[in-house]
């Protein structure tokens, strides 16, 4: 068997390490949120607590997996399937290293794009069939923080796009080799950066789950582990919009020889997980309808100016 | 618009540049079980009844520290032994119940109840939380050295008549002071 896109070992492996990392993360970030605030965090369950995944793993597995009698229960079901699957499927165009991958399209950011929107129905659909007023609250927000982050988290991909004349991630990568798209793409960037926390729901951009005003917000009702699918799902969008960052503004999997391809492309992910876990650690959240008008009447045109110049320079430099 | 840009992107970053430094503070957390942490020596915790410098029971069961306690969590009953004191016959505490505010030991006339810096008392048997004079008794005068009840009093025991306490002038004959 042969190690190259879209081979089977390929995707073993790489949904293997995608799944593996998203729920160490559930340690890394509990670890660094702690460090951030001058706490320890779990540092008892074996090696400086690297066993509290198994341990938080354990504990959800063996947790009461309650349906509501009032739930649609169908749709309930549903809901936290499709967030998994939506955000592996984004994986799958992913490149991660020279011949590691599991398919290159072209039309990879169309359909990273594609898969974001049918996020917005996992949580839509999980709090509508929950029959619960805070869950409602919930998926009402995530809808609609879902659906506008994900007008100019598109437009700020563009640049990129334009300037490398393909929707393919791997030809994004390849065309990075001279410079990163960071520096003429900085603005994008930044869009995309708080798009991205948008998309994925996280602190400050989690309205939708908002634990302090609507309980748990979409996942309310959940338990067990549909709502340890949900959790889990949160932080592979995590690691998806980090991996997305570092294949459209850093380069990759480029790096200087001394380290493996993969391992550049990692570290690069894990340092916007990390940041990702600063944002958390440092920022309050917006208001809802803060939140809605800087999307809209900041970052919206912000894109549009970027992509309009960004057009410019290139149409002229011909 | 400039407001807007200092707002959402220079504060940002400077909150961000702020918690980023705490990454190189040192966390607050004391390790409890492994490191002990430091208890001041006012420390309200466990209950314990204290005796006076000549090895005596100082509590005279006035039971105003049963009536002082918000919970109610302490029992006692009042006994007189051969010499004339009071003490008590029994004297519980339902450690289940307490919440270790120090009102029993504000309200003790005589020092007998005190609290100390020990608060590692988890049980498995729920029975176990309550305790007996034999187990809240300790065999010395915890934080008040000197005081002895009887000693300064005025009430008359054996041994100690009216009049003989510390700093206590003896008894006057009122009828000697009539016109």
């Amino acid at each position: 068997m042969t190690f190259e896109v879209g081979s089977i070992l390929n995707i073993g492996a790489i949904l293997a390490v995608v799944i593996g990392v998203a729920a160490m993360l559930i340690w890394v970030e509990r670890r660094l949120l702690s460090l951030w605030q001058d706490r320890l965090g779990p540092n008892r369950v074996g090696w400086f607590g690297l066993m509290q995944v198994v341990a938080d793993m354990v504990k959800i597995f063996n947790k009461e997996d309650w349906v509501p009698p009032f739930s649609d229960r169908f749709v309930f079901v549903l809901a936290p399937a499709i967030i998994m699957t939506v955000i592996l499927l984004s994986f799958g165009v992913i490149p991660f290293a020279p011949g590691v991958g599991i398919a290159d399209s072209n039309v990879g950011v169309l359909f990273v794009l594609a898969m974001a929107s049918l996020g917005a129905y996992s949580v839509m659909l999980g709090g509508l069939s929950s029959d619960n007023k805070y869950a409602l609250l919930g998926s009402l927000r995530a809808a609609a923080q879902m659906v506008s982050y994900e007008v100019f988290m598109g437009i700020s991909m563009l640049g990129v796009v334009a300037l490398t004349g393909s929707f393919d991630l791997r030809e994004i990568v390849l065309a990075q080799a001279d410079g990163w798209y960071v520096i003429p793409q900085f603005v994008g960037f930044v869009i995309f950066l708080i798009a991205g926390v948008a998309e994925s729901h996280r602190l400050p951009f989690d309205i939708p789950e908002a634990d302090q005003e609507i309980v748990a917000g979409y996942h309310t009702e959940y338990s067990g582990m549909k709502f340890g699918m949900f959790f889990v799902g949160e932080y592979l969008g995590l690691v998806l919009v980090s991996s997305l960052i570092t294949v459209l503004f850093f380069g990759g999997w480029m790096g200087p020889g001394f380290l493996p391809p993969v391992i550049w492309f990692a570290a690069k992910a894990f340092v916007f997980i990390c940041f990702f876990i600063l944002l958390r650690a440092a920022i309050p959240r917006p208001r809802y309808d803060q939140l809605m008008s800087y999307g809209w009447l900041f970052l919206l045109p912000l894109s549009l100016i970027n992509l309009l110049v960004t057009a410019f320079i290139i149409l002229s430099s011909q | 618009m400039l407001t807007l840009i200092k707002d959402t992107l220079i504060s940002q970053v400077v909150t961000l540049w702020k918690v980023f430094l705490h990454t190189f503070a040192k966390a607050d957390t004391v390790e409890y079980p492994d490191e002990q942490p430091h208890m001041f020596s006012r420390w309200r915790g466990r209950i314990i009844l204290s005796r006076d410098p000549d090895g005596e029971e100082r509590c005279v069961a006035c039971n105003l520290c049963a009536v002082a306690c918000p919970v109610d969590c302490i029992a006692l009953q009042k006994a007189e032994d051969d010499a004339g004191r009071w003490c008590p016959e029994f004297f519980r505490i339902n450690f289940s119940r307490c919440i270790m505010c120090g009102f029993c030991e504000e309200a003790c006339p005589t020092n007998a109840i005190q609290l100390t810096p020990d608060f590692e008392m988890a049980e498995y048997e729920r029975q176990d939380m309550v305790w007996e004079k034999e187990n809240l008794l300790i065999n010395g005068t915890g934080k008040y050295h000197d005081y002895n009840f009887y000693r300064v009093s005025g009430m008359k025991i054996h041994g100690k008549d009216k009049g003989e306490g510390l700093n206590e002038a003896p008894p006057v004959d009122v009828r000697s002071l009539l016109p």
